[in-house]
């Protein structure tokens, strides 16, 4: 989302990235469980540059009504950018993208919850980018997961997720903006780690068949690496010293 | 309502219960897709065009090729924007209206595929650099559903682009204008072909009809180019894959996308 640099280097000679990370290091990742009022669960993530917050409202009553399911409750999600997260300002209207990746959100949660307990209602998911840098909808499907949990919803697992890549012919973990532009490939992949389920898989850029291999190897990889960091935010808000 | 639900239930077994016996409602193998239809230069107006039917899923896609100013930071690379609609008359359940999740979806990934493969070299599309380029746009519309629309508006897409003829522009007094007899083909690199896959129960199943659509459980639509390479991927609906699920659909993309792309590369050479 921000300006082409042609002079950028995205991997030196030796295997550095343009941000100083390796290529199979993610970005400096905090997860924070909780820390809304009045939603009935919470996070706060920074990914990198990314920041997100994610309110969960629910189970409640579905508006409007014939949305509802008299067998299973149902999960809506909204994932929205504020006008000031990127470098352009952005309408604030949903665009496209958004409404795109609220869809891939909302399928990548739903084979964790568990709403066929709650018929009849809805939980409902609002994730707000605050600041955008590459890799939002990972970050924001990690985030919303902690929100899900925190708001106690039964779940069969969390859903951890992060990007794997390619640029300068390398497959390097966790995308960040410029290698979004100036690479050559971007693989989001949002995982279950306890129950080895892929929920969310996308795509851009090209890949040979042993590199899409390695490519969601090392996805899930980084999905692992965010469930463990997951884990230890809601640990810390309910076993810990945080704040209730 | 209720009817209906009980009847999706009911087709949603019997789908399973084949599935068990490794067999499909409409008799194809689970690595089978359907009979795909290819009429190019369906509408003459269009630069290119082209009508898809694939089973009983029917698309049809038109190109029109017209200057355009450049996007602010792509002064050097001309324009390509691929939409999708599904008419009312294609299913009783569609409205008019603004499109709904399901078919901006469609319309992107559709995009993304033929964008991702860099099926068409923008490259070669810039009348004067940051004034003005050729844009290219490749409308879908959905006139008959039975499933799959991922792939039968990609194949409409990809035709209609091969069977373009492209007017030639050339800068007088800043103004883009026309040469006459200056035609000739969208600059094509590569020939970029989806598969769409959906999974119900353990088994996957390649280009789902409408009743298959309604019964899975989730589906991957992958692209891959003339390399056999991979360059697009999306994955839908509310279950997931296995690792080794995620391969295996890979595999298949290449070995069936392979077959299609050699279909696509006959009727562009058929209609001319």
């Amino acid at each position: 989302m921000g300006g082409r640099d042609t002079t950028l280097v995205l991997l030196d000679e030796n295997g550095i990235r343009c941000d100083g990370r390796k290529v199979d290091e993610p970005r400096r990742i905090m997860i924070k469980a909780g820390g809304l009022k009045n939603a009935d669960g919470s996070a706060y993530i920074e990914f990198g540059d990314n920041k997100i917050i994610v309110g969960v409202f629910g189970p409640r009553d579905v508006h409007p009504k014939h949305m509802s399911n008299t067998d299973t409750g149902i999960l809506r999600v909204r994932y929205h950018m504020e006008p000031f997260s990127v470098t352009e300002r952005k309408n604030p209207a949903p665009s496209r993208r958004e409404i795109e990746i609220s869809k891939v959100i909302k399928e990548a949660l739903e084979p964790a919850v568990m709403l066929d307990k709650f018929p009849r209602t809805a939980v409902d998911v609002f994730i707000e980018v605050l600041q955008a840098d590459g890799g939002t909808r990972c970050a924001a499907l990690s985030a919303a997961s902690v929100a899900l949990a925190d708001a106690g919803i039964p779940m069969r697992d969390m859903v951890a997720a992060c990007a794997a890549g390619k640029a300068a012919d390398t497959i390097i973990l966790d995308v960040n903006n410029e290698e979004d532009q100036a690479g050559q490939a971007d693989m989001p992949i949002g995982y279950m780690p306890s129950l080895e389920k892929i929920t969310l898989l996308q795509l851009d850029g090209v890949l040979t068949p042993a590199e899409y291999k390695k490519c969601v190897e090392t996805g899930i990889h980084g999905c692992k690496i965010v469930y463990e960091l997951q884990k230890k935010a809601l640990t810390e808000k309910y076993f810990g010293n945080g704040e209730k | 309502m209720t009817s209906t639900s009980v009847i999706d239930e009911l087709k949603k077994s019997q789908i399973l219960e084949l599935l068990e016996q490794g067999k499909r409602v409409d008799g194809r193998a689970l690595d089978e897709p359907r009979k795909l239809m290819i009429e190019i230069n369906a509408i003459p107006k269009a630069n290119g065009s082209a009508r898809v039917r694939l089973g009983d899923s029917e698309v049809i896609c038109g190109v029109k090729i017209q200057p355009d100013r450049p996007f602010p930071d792509m002064g050097d690379k001309g324009i390509f924007i691929c939409t999708a609609e599904l008419l009312p008359l294609s299913h009783p359940s569609v409205e008019t209206g603004p499109p709904g999740p399901d078919v901006i979806e469609l319309a992107r990934v559709v995009d993304r595929g033929i964008r991702e493969s860099h099926m068409i070299d923008l490259s070669q599309l810039v009348i004067a650099k940051n004034k003005s380029v050729v844009g290219v746009f490749a409308d879908n519309v959905v006139v008959d559903y039975d499933g799959n629309l991922f792939d039968a508006c990609a194949y409409a897409t990809t035709a209609a682009i091969l069977s373009s003829k492209m007017p030639k522009w050339e800068m007088k007094d800043d103004v883009p204008t026309l040469v006459e007899g200056g035609e000739s083909s969208v600059p094509v690199t590569t020939i970029p072909v989806s598969v769409t896959m959906g999974k119900i129960g353990n088994y996957i199943i390649v280009d789902p009809n409408g009743d298959e659509w309604d019964s899975m459980d989730a589906r991957i639509t992958i692209t891959t180019d003339s390399n056999g390479n991979i360059c697009a991927l999306q994955k839908g609906g509310i279950g997931g894959f296995t690792f080794d699920e995620v391969i295996k659909c890979g595999e298949i993309s290449v070995k069936v996308g392979s077959k299609i792309r050699e279909k696509l590369k006959q009727a562009k050479e058929g209609g001319q």
